[in-house]
Formats: structure tokens, C-alpha cells, sequence
């Protein structure tokens, strides 16, 4: 995967940051308003995450375009201590971050396409895709 | 994408009627609609994202400033909608559990389902009521075919599914025992050594075990730390609590209980029940042992069945129907 653009996240600042990129971006692509806003949550919770849970790691963002569809892919990865119950942050209502309804399954629902890789004491790894309807 | 673009049109005329009318006709429909959305499960951002294209179509003059806002208001709305979508999800979970335990609790009604004897020298009267879907208490009769006739109640300290996975054991135990072998003393013993080997240590069974003989009429009876019951004598017109020590099932391998016995005469009741019926409430206070009397006094004229369900009737209308703990009752009275 190449990715173009990528945002450092180190401080709480670069959530926004990211949030911002992401959002061009999406909007290049064509997303409508309310697409944008969900592109926008779903990067901020991913970043969330890394700057709370791993200190640093980053987000990259990638247009897609094939002869059927475009759409937006976002990857977030971060070489912090990663997670060891998958299924556990996966399930609704375990969400620590304290964001009602966000955390990871929120993330997906904001998504079309989810996927997440993490071994523990060396990161994680989540590549999301929206597509543009 | 098509029924969208349709509410759209819809939630378009409804604003601009309402713009115009300002009346409560318009606003009911808007409550229609809001409603109709929840039904397809629409987050409240996509409700403000038609409002803001209803608007911008209305007035395509709205300043920039309102513009502005709407998106603002968007944008405040994601993590709602979020939430709302997993509040759905998780509704749904949560009936999938309420019908596998509601499955779960008809099994169990199987598997400890009991046949209450029909002996003619003693008029028995059963019923148990669980407090919440899976019954913690139990209750067993057996009939060795030889006059005796062995009941067992029990209560687990604690209730719902673990309660009733834990009762499950002492049923399939109880069923190894050969019946020749019903002294209370020594099932109690028994069903002790069972429960401390397979039991986690935070669980605790309280047990009675008692064995009526209806050739000689006499009542001999082990308890586990159960709730003591009572025994009422016919000439005297007297309760007496059966009150006898015995620790609880499960605690230590050693123990061993003493065995009781009574001789019974005739009209003798005896009663044994669960701390669900002691235990009963009216509002804060905990009901005194003389009305649990007094109520079975009352109905002890009637067979000992209706007895049971009559008493029952009158805790549960107490407690307004909502019964706290299991609710396990038996009378036994000898009739010739």
C-alpha cells in the first residue's frame, strides 16, 4: 500500500490535525457532508486511540479509485503495547475511552470496511475504508 | 439512496408547511416522520443533513452564517447517532439472551421436575415459585415402594442461572442414590461430599432432607443449614419451629449430620419451606414468623394443596406481585 499523506501523532493537537487531512481529503473524493463528519469521527477516535494508548504512531490516508467505485482508505498504525482481547474491544459497551457509542465498534459502524491487526508489546494496526455511494 | 431522496421531498414539505402554518398538524407529522426514521434505523445526523438540504432548497438566500451552524450542529450530532446505533445493536443482543434463557429455564423445568406421590395416609401439598425465570430452590419426593417417602428441599444461596446450574447437580446426585438407602443422615452426608468436590467455594446449598414412614407415621429429618420449617400439633392446636443444627452443604468434606425423628399423629402438619417464603416483604419490613403461621393456620382446613397456593396467593398480593427471592412451600399432614 503506498500512502501519500500521512499525520504524526504525538500530542492531542495532531487529532485535529489528522481530522483536517482527512476531511480534504474526503471531500476531494466527493463525500457529502454527513459522510465527511463520519470520516472525521472515525479518524479522530483512531487517533484517539493511539495518542492515549500507545503515545505515538500515525495516521496515512489514501483516495481510492477503480472502475466501479471511489472511496477513502485510512490506516492507523502505532508500535504501542497492542491489544490482547480483539474480541473483547470489539464488542459494544466495553469502549474505555470514555466516548459514549465510539471506541472501535464505533469505528466500524462510521466505516464500510474494517480491519485490524495487533500483537501484543509491538502495536496495532487498523486499515478502515469508506466508500462513496 | 431512492427512499432517502423520497423523505427528503417529504421532510421538505413538512418544514415549509410548518414555516408557513406554524400549526400542530405539521409538527405531528413531523413526529410521524421522526418516528418512520427510527423504524429504519436513520441516526439523527442524517435527520439534520435533510434539514440542512430542505433549507438550502427553501432558501437558497440562507446566509452563510446558518450554513455554518447546520454544520456545526452536524457535526455535534455523530457521536449521538453512534450511540443510538449501538443502543440498537445491543437491544438486540439483549432479546437473543432473553429467549436462550427462557429456553434454558424450560429446560430446567424438565430436568427437575418432580411428581408429587399420591399417598393415602398423607395429604401433600407442593408448589415453588422461582423469583426470577431460573428457579434456585428445589424440591423432591421419593417413594421407596415400602411406605417411606423421602423429601428433599433445597436452596441455593444465590439465584438465577447459577443457582439453577448448581441445582441440576444435586438433582442427577440425588437420582444415584439407591432408594433403599433414604436415611436423611446419610444422603445429606452424601450430597456434602458432592457439593464440596464440584462447587466453586462462593456457592453455598442449604438442604432438608426428611423421611416420612407411613406405616409406623413417624417423620425422621437432617438439615443442612436449610431455613428451619415448622410442625404443627393437631391436639394442642401449636406450631413448633423444626429447628436443628447441621452446617450448610459444601463447606467441609468432614461433616456429618444427626438425624431426627418424630412420631406423627393425626391432623399433624408438618411444613417446610425456603427463606423466599420467611423472608417476604411488605415494603421494608420483613414479614414475623407469626403471620407465615397465622396465614397457613387460615387456609389449613382446605387440602393440603390449596393450602400451599393459597398461601402463596397472600405473600405474593403482599409483596404486589414481585416476588424477591424463590418461593419454595410444602405441607405435609397425615389424614388417617
Amino acid at each position: 500500500m503506498d500512502f501519500q499523506s500521512c499525520v504524526n501523532i504525538k500530542k492531542e493537537w495532531d487529532i485535529v490535525g489528522a481530522r483536517q487531512l482527512g476531511r480534504d481529503i474526503a471531500r476531494k473524493i466527493g463525500f457529502g457532508t454527513v459522510d465527511q463528519a463520519r470520516i472525521a469521527t472515525a479518524i479522530s477516535e483512531l487517533a484517539r486511540n493511539i495518542y492515549l494508548y500507545a503515545g505515538t504512531g500515525k495516521v496515512c490516508f489514501e483516495a481510492l479509485e477503480d472502475m466501479n467505485q471511489k472511496g477513502i482508505r485510512i490506516l492507523a498504525i502505532d508500535s504501542g503495547p497492542g491489544i490482547k482481547e480483539l474480541s473483547q474491544v470489539m464488542e459494544d459497551g466495553f469502549s474505555t475511552s470514555g466516548g459514549l457509542g465510539a471506541g472501535l465498534p464505533g469505528v466500524k459502524r462510521l466505516m464500510d470496511d474494517f480491519d485490524i491487526t495487533s500483537e501484543e508489546g509491538k502495536g496495532t494496526e487498523i486499515t478502515v475504508i469508506k466508500w462513496l455511494r | 439512496m431512492s427512499t432517502l431522496k423520497l423523505d427528503l421531498e417529504n421532510y421538505k414539505e413538512l418544514l415549509q408547511e410548518y414555516i408557513k402554518t406554524q400549526d400542530e398538524q405539521a409538527l405531528y407529522q413531523a413526529e410521524q416522520f421522526s418516528k418512520q426514521s427510527m423504524q429504519q434505523n436513520i441516526s439523527p445526523e442524517e435527520i439534520i443533513n435533510v434539514h440542512i438540504q430542505s433549507l438550502q432548497e427553501l432558501y437558497p438566500e440562507m446566509p452563510d452564517y446558518i450554513q455554518a451552524s447546520m454544520n456545526f450542529l452536524l457535526e455535534t450530532m455523530i457521536s449521538y447517532g453512534l450511540a443510538y446505533q449501538e443502543h440498537q445493536s445491543l437491544r438486540e443482543k439483549q432479546l437473543e439472551l432473553k429467549s436462550e434463557i427462557s429456553v434454558a429455564a424450560n429446560m430446567q423445568k424438565t430436568l427437575l421436575s418432580t411428581v408429587k406421590p399420591d399417598v393415602e395416609e398423607v395429604d401433600i401439598g407442593a408448589l415453588s415459585v422461582p423469583a426470577k425465570q431460573m428457579n434456585g430452590d428445589y424440591h423432591h419426593f421419593v417413594q421407596d415402594g415400602k411406605g417411606s417417602l423421602g423429601i428433599a428441599v433445597a436452596d441455593v444461596i444465590g439465584k438465577g442461572v447459577p443457582a439453577a446450574l448448581c441445582m441440576s447437580m444435586i438433582k442427577y446426585s440425588m437420582d444415584s442414590y439407591p432408594e433403599m438407602r433414604m436415611d436423611p443422615s446419610v444422603i445429606l452426608g452424601s450430597l456434602n461430599r458432592v457439593v464440596e468436590r464440584n462447587v466453586d467455594a462462593s456457592m453455598f446449598i442449604t438442604m432438608f432432607y426428611g423421611l416420612y414412614n407411613s406405616n409406623t407415621h413417624t417423620f425422621s429429618y437432617s438439615s443442612a443449614g436449610h431455613e428451619p420449617g415448622f410442625y404443627y400439633y393437631s391436639d394442642r392446636d401449636e406450631f413448633e419451629e423444626i429447628d436443628v443444627p447441621g452446617l450448610v452443604l459444601g463447606v467441609s468434606p468432614e461433616t456429618s449430620y444427626t438425624q431426627y425423628q418424630k412420631k406423627v399423629e393425626k391432623g399433624d402438619m408438618i411444613i417446610l419451606l425456603t427463606d423466599g417464603v420467611t423472608e417476604c416483604r411488605q415494603g421494608d419490613r420483613f414479614i414475623e414468623q407469626e403471620e407465615i403461621l397465622h396465614v397457613i393456620k387460615q387456609y389449613s382446613h382446605l387440602p393440603a394443596q390449596e393450602t400451599v397456593e393459597n398461601v402463596y396467593k397472600h405473600f405474593e398480593r403482599l409483596q404486589d406481585f414481585h416476588l424477591r427471592d424463590d418461593f419454595t412451600l410444602i405441607i405435609l399432614k397425615r389424614n388417617v
